[in-house]
């Protein structure tokens, strides 16, 4: 590490205690995990007692003072002091990532890992992302989870995510990096499995952990490989030295970041790792906006733009990142076109659109990806939160008259904006946020994903020219399916109808205000949250009024410090980068365009054909059939992976404990032990009953040769 | 202070014959105040132990401190010779760490024969730190097998149902080992006279022996034979699981803790730096890395469907060994290192979830994991404590679990990438077999009746696990103190095997083994004349 003393920055720009931002959810975490402890203890006494703790005083909760404040406040306090260390760096003009080393992690030889954060523009804007819609759902949490008696332990663990996610994007080092990597894997399993007397969330924080261990085996590699190259861990000395000491396109390089990519792929869902996240939908429904969708399960995207040189350097790599991208985006778009879990199909939209992040960084645009990261943070956040609010109030109309149907079943609901307008509004600025229509958050970051994948084909010296038009192709054809599924989600819920039964719909509410404030600020964000990143020309066309959008490629120029060794190797290599679509031609502005006239046309015709069809309730509704069964289904691919992935390992233990463990080696043992003249005195000795006096006289031998030292 | 008080000169000397004294007194006083008796000499033990920390420093090399020497049996040239270096500093700690802990440990769960019982561990805990204290191959020698003796009784009497079945096993086994170790302790004993003209078995003067590569891979055989089933490495680990499962706590936790560690001790203390070229044959170092990576996986897929949770924690160590010797036979200083504290951290997380089922069984009188369900909601503190105990056994960064094995796959990952890879791979199974028994046992419905009355940690047992947990996550968050101590002790076994001659030089010598054959048969008349002429002086 290069910086100087311990906690000793060496650039211009001071950053304001920045250590704290870690230590505040840390330290909110020691006081709920206290608190969360004595609770459970005095809940365990009345169980055993054969009762259950009554949290209720006064009608008010008992446990809940106390993480209220505690939960959301170190957020808040950890979200203004990163604006101010934003504000600072805004004012700087940095060039170089201000590194702050505070102890010796682990030192021996010549391995040196620092207990050390790196501040910069990319680690600036996640620290936004992370502390900022963090906030909002910590917020959000404390009117959602406000019956629920574990509420201590659920902030405990909340705050404990996001020491861990900050650790993820604060490290200096890819080691450090790990810790927060794994460390918020911890907190997922946790909050997954948060309500664990229910097996199946139980045993869906069990699978994520360990889906997500398969991808960690591919970051040790890398950081193995790494080290075994650079004799270094750390970003700046890595990143400094890669272009010399890597050949383009080489061996080495291009295994490094495979491993990475497999890293990737199971903390961001992606093919083949994915099949974890939609079992991650168990957990509360705010954990699966903020861990599930806004920032864990980016951490993939964001280990790839911090590694950017390294993917520039590996074309190959580069290529594979953005194709697994691009077919896990089509692949989930697909199955949520089918589901009627809300969850299910804002988890499967999800893994979609963090495929498009893997485009967008595959193909070189890593501003384009973690701009895309942020819209997505905010308007998938938002329909998560929206998607909470629907469930809490379904929750507590069925729970009224119990009546034993699923909460989360679309084709229960129906007709609710009636009931909750405002969650119905702002759910809808996010729907079309995510649809890309101009000219919300989401239309912005997706058109520069899809318009870099075009503009890579069209790349002078491209290799797999040919695939990236495929690429780009399969990305326009995906924000269809998006545009459709989103419209569906939100017509089963809102429009038509109410299907839940005239008793129960009495009982449907909308949110409290601590519940749609939050709701609010994200509607908010999903609506001008794409307009920090307009490329030049888009905002010269009619879809920038001519100029009139305000900020330009803010983004784009604040990341540029980061990805710029990214982008000069690609253009050394690359040559120059087209402008115009790989097929028909045509500037950025006239597929944009077209994209948001295409997917503005299918949600109104999804709004057209779905609004009038008649939807039957969960418990009568036929098994789907054909294709729609395939894909509700979710082309049967957990199905796949336990017939051949664990089904195969869990017989083969079986087979080393029985046969290789008990028969044959122990077999051995045995016929050794019985068979051998050489030792058949020792068991006679133990079988005639001798063996007490044959250990006494050697304790005792012992003792007395040891005891002739004193003499 | 330490200085002012000649720490330095009586420390070793305290630690091994304190705990004899109180195994004196636990015999002499009454039965019911024999457990609170042995804990306050394992204390008293541990305490005097801290200042090791600080008495050893890495500063002055990695060659063996606080030693002294005095003549035992002079006419053989045995020395009672103690000393302490990097490497053995941190076992003799864990040991001091781990006796009082399982002594508490068994405050409920031995209620028969208890004056016995405290004795044999506080004689235990005299053999253990004497293994790592001694720098004389006799006086090692003799503390290994002095363990042996109160394990066996521990196992034998304490134990559960099919305790002498097991403890006949884990007598045998490693017997056997230790036998063919005698062997080649003498025959080096042996070659030192004739070749130095020096009877002596101190470490130093057995180092400078100039044995061929021949006979450097048979005493390698030896004495490898003997440490591989200690540790225990594939395929010789059978005892294991039915030792630690008959065991009563007490003797599981002392049993992972640190007599294991004795085996991989002696990899370290004696295969390095006695037959380094034996160590770095090329064949050598693909068998032991085999044996490691074949052990984790193995270990971990058998654990995985184990229906008794301490056979589960039991093939856990298993792996983790397999972890240990990968580490030592990458021959670099990242995997030693790394292997030293994998073998730290397992003493003190193994010996935790040992404590813990131990716990879970005083409850429910069962191990049976189908047997449990839901404990979370009557034992919180309990569940926790586990989650904890098992997130750092599965080497969790930021727990001392993790940065043992990190250190070691580096190692590993440096010398032979494609050994190392496997080896990464049982980072997936370790939460492969860890997790599902989590949730079997504390988390899904609290649904069986039995289950309902398990009752939470009480002081006693928050005492126990306490210090455990802390040490965990000190020693993940910041290891690098321990890896400064243990460094320039590990740099000097290294130094010493990469200054021994390359291994295909090695190979010729080997094949020219034939001609050396009447070095090697003067060698054993030697041996005869010296076992004969001493039993003739004894009579």
């Amino acid at each position: 590490m290069q910086a100087a003393g311990l906690g000793e920055s060496t650039a211009a720009w001071e950053p304001v205690l920045p250590w704290l931002i870690i230590l505040l959810p840390l330290l909110g975490f020691a006081i709920n995990g206290a608190l969360a402890l004595s609770a459970a203890r005095k809940s365990a006494d009345a169980v055993r007692a054969g009762g259950e703790f009554d949290f209720f005083e006064n009608g008010r909760p008992r446990t809940h003072s106390l993480p209220t404040w505690v939960g959301p406040g170190v957020m808040l306090l950890a979200f203004l002091l990163t604006l101010v260390n934003f504000a600072g760096m805004l004012g700087a003009d940095l060039h170089e990532p201000v590194v702050l080393s505070y102890w010796s992690w682990i030192s021996t030889g010549e391995l040196e890992v620092a207990a050390a954060i790196q501040l910069d523009q990319l680690s600036m804007i996640m620290m936004l992302i992370i502390t900022g819609v963090g906030l909002l759902i910590h917020v959000f949490s404390v009117g959602y989870m406000r019956d629920d008696p574990g509420y201590p332990r659920y902030f405990a663990y909340l705050n404990l995510f996001i020491f861990f996610m900050l650790v993820l994007v604060m490290g200096a080092s890819y080691p450090i990096m790990f810790i927060g990597w794994e460390g918020v894997g911890l907190c997922s399993y946790l909050l997954i499995g948060f309500w664990f007397s229910d097996e199946a969330k139980a045993s869906a924080g069990k699978k994520a952990f360990i889906v997500n261990r398969i991808g960690d085996l591919g970051f040790l590699l890398a950081i193995f490989l790494l080290y075994l190259v650079f004799q270094r861990v750390d970003f700046v000395g890595i990143f400094g030295d890669a272009e010399s000491v890597f050949e383009y396109g080489g061996s080495v390089i291009t295994w490094v970041t495979l491993f990475l990519l497999m890293a990737a792929t199971g903390k961001s869902a992606q093919i083949p790792l994915y099949v974890w996240l939609p079992d991650a939908m168990a957990g509360p429904t705010p954990v699966s906006a903020l861990i599930h969708a806004a920032t864990m399960v980016t951490a993939g995207v964001y280990l790839v733009a911090r590694s950017s040189v390294l993917f520039a350097l590996a074309p190959l790599s580069s290529a594979m990142v953005a194709g697994i991208g691009v077919l896990t985006a089509l692949f989930a778009a697909t199955i949520a076109l089918k589901q009627n879990d809300i969850k299910k199909v804002l988890a499967y939209s999800t893994i979609s659109q963090l495929g498009y992040m893997f485009l967008g960084v595959g193909v070189g645009a890593y501003t384009a990806g973690i701009f895309h990261l942020m819209t997505h943070a905010f308007f998938k956040a938002l329909l998560f939160l929206g998607a909470g609010a629907v469930i809490h109030s379904m929750h507590h109309a069925l729970h009224h008259t119990k009546k034993d149907w699923d909460a989360q079943d679309m084709r229960n609901m129906g007709g609710l904006k009636a009931y909750m307008p405002y969650t119905w509004i702002t759910m809808w600025l996010a729907t079309v946020a995510i649809a890309g229509i101009w000219p919300f958050a989401g239309f912005f970051s997706k058109d520069g994903i899809i318009w870099m994948t075009g503009a890579m084909a069209g790349a002078e010296q491209a290799p797999y020219a040919g695939l990236y038009t495929v690429y780009w192709i399969l990305a326009l054809a995906t924000a269809m399916l998006t545009a459709f599924y989103m419209t569906r989600l939100m017509v089963m819920t809102f429009h038509g109808e109410n299907r839940t039964g005239s008793r129960e719909a009495e009982h449907l509410h909308e949110a409290p205000r601590i519940m749609w404030i939050p709701l609010a600020v994200l509607a908010v964000l999903s609506v001008f949250g794409g307009w920090i990143n307009v490329s030049t020309d888009l905002r010269e066309s009619i879809l920038g009024g001519f100029g009139l959008l305000p900020m330009g490629e803010w983004l784009h120029g604040w990341l540029e410090p980061v990805t710029e060794a990214a982008h000069l190797i690609q253009e050394t290599n690359l040559g120059e980068i087209a402008h115009a679509a790989p097929i028909f031609g045509g500037g950025e502005w006239v597929w944009g365009l077209i994209s948001f006239v295409a997917a503005s046309a299918v949600v109104l015709a999804t709004l057209r054909l779905l609004g009038s069809r008649k939807v039957t309730v969960a418990v009568d509704d036929a098994e789907p059939t054909g294709l729609a069964r395939f894909l509700y289904n979710k082309w049967y691919v957990d199905e796949f992976y336990h017939r051949w992935v664990v089904d195969p390992i869990l017989t083969t233990s079986r087979v080393l404990w029985r046969v290789v463990d008990t028969t044959i080696i122990d077999g051995t043992v045995h016929l050794v032990g019985n068979g051998t003249r050489a030792l058949g005195w020792v068991v006679s000795l133990f079988q005639t009953g001798q063996v007490n006096t044959y250990a006494f006289i050697l304790t005792v031998g012992v003792l007395v040769i040891l005891s002739m030292v004193a003499f | 202070m330490l200085n002012a008080l000649a720490y330095d000169s009586w420390v070793l000397h305290a630690l091994i014959w304190l705990p004899l004294l109180g195994m004196v007194h636990v015999l002499w006083a009454a039965e019911d105040r024999a457990k609170e008796l042995a804990l306050r000499w394992s204390l008293l033990v541990f305490v005097l132990s801290v200042g090791l920390w600080w008495a050893y420093d890495p500063a002055l090399g990695g060659a063996y401190q606080l030693t002294s020497s005095r003549p035992w049996i002079a006419v053989w040239g045995v020395n009672y010779a103690l000393g302490l270096d990097g490497i053995s500093l941190f076992m003799v700690m864990l040991t001091t760490f781990t006796t009082p802990l399982a002594i508490l440990g068994s405050f409920d769960y031995i209620k028969k024969r208890q004056k016995p019982f405290y004795a044999l561990m506080l004689l235990l805990e005299v053999g253990v730190v004497g293994v790592f204290a001694a720098t004389d191959l006799f006086l090692f020698y003799v503390f290994f097998e002095l363990t042996l003796v109160p394990m066996y009784f521990i196992i034998g009497i304490w134990g559960g149902e099919r305790r002498i079945y097991a403890a006949i096993k884990f007598f045998l086994y490693t017997a056997v080992g230790s036998l063919l170790m005698l062997v080649g302790i003498l025959y080096i004993y042996a070659r030192g006279k004739t070749l130095l003209g020096v009877a002596s078995f101190a470490f130093a003067d057995l180092l400078q022996i100039p044995l061929t590569p021949g006979e450097q891979m048979w005493l390698f055989g030896a004495f490898a034979l003997a440490f591989a089933i200690k540790v225990p490495i594939f395929p010789f680990h059978t005892w294991l699981p039915d030792a630690h499962v008959e065991a009563p706590t007490a003797g599981s936790v002392v049993l992972a803790a640190v007599l294991l560690k004795m085996g991989t001790y002696g990899f370290v203390r004696f295969l390095l730096p006695f037959f380094p070229v034996a160590a770095q044959h090329p064949s050598v170092v693909t068998l032991m890395l085999t044996l490691g990576v074949v052990g984790i996986i193995y270990a971990s897929w058998v654990a995985a469907v184990q229906p008794d949770a301490k056979k589960l924690v039991a093939y856990s160590s298993v792996a983790h060994m397999g972890f240990v010797i990968i580490g030592i036979f990458a021959l670099n200083l990242n995997g030693l290192q790394g292997g030293l504290l994998v073998m730290i951290s397992h003493g003190i997380s193994t010996g935790a979830l040992f404590l813990l089922v131990g716990m879970l069984y005083e409850r429910r009188h069962t191990r049976l994991i189908a047997d449990f369900g839901g404990i979370a909601r009557v034992a919180p503190w309990l569940t926790t404590a586990f989650v904890i105990t098992a997130l750092t056994s599965i080497g969790l960064p930021g727990t001392s679990g993790f940065v043992g094995e990190f250190l070691v796959l580096l190692g590993t990952f440096e010398l032979h990438q494609g050994m190392a890879i496997f080896a990464t791979a049982g980072v997936i199974f370790a939460a492969y077999y860890m997790l599902p028994m989590i949730q079997s046992v504390f988390l899904n419905a609290l649904d069986k009746p039995e289950n309902q009355a398990v009752h939470d940690l009480s002081r006693r047992e928050i005492a126990i696990l306490a210090p455990m947990i802390a040490l965990m996550i000190v020693i993940g968050v910041h290891p690098t103190p321990l890896l400064r101590r243990m460094e320039p002790s590990v740099q000097m076994v290294l130094e010493r095997v990469h200054a021994a001659a390359p291994p295909s030089a090695a190979l010729i010598e080997f094949s020219e083994e034939e001609e050396e054959g009447t070095d090697a048969s003067d060698a054993w008349d030697e041996i005869l004349d010296r076992i004969t002429s001493g039993a003739g002086r004894a009579e």
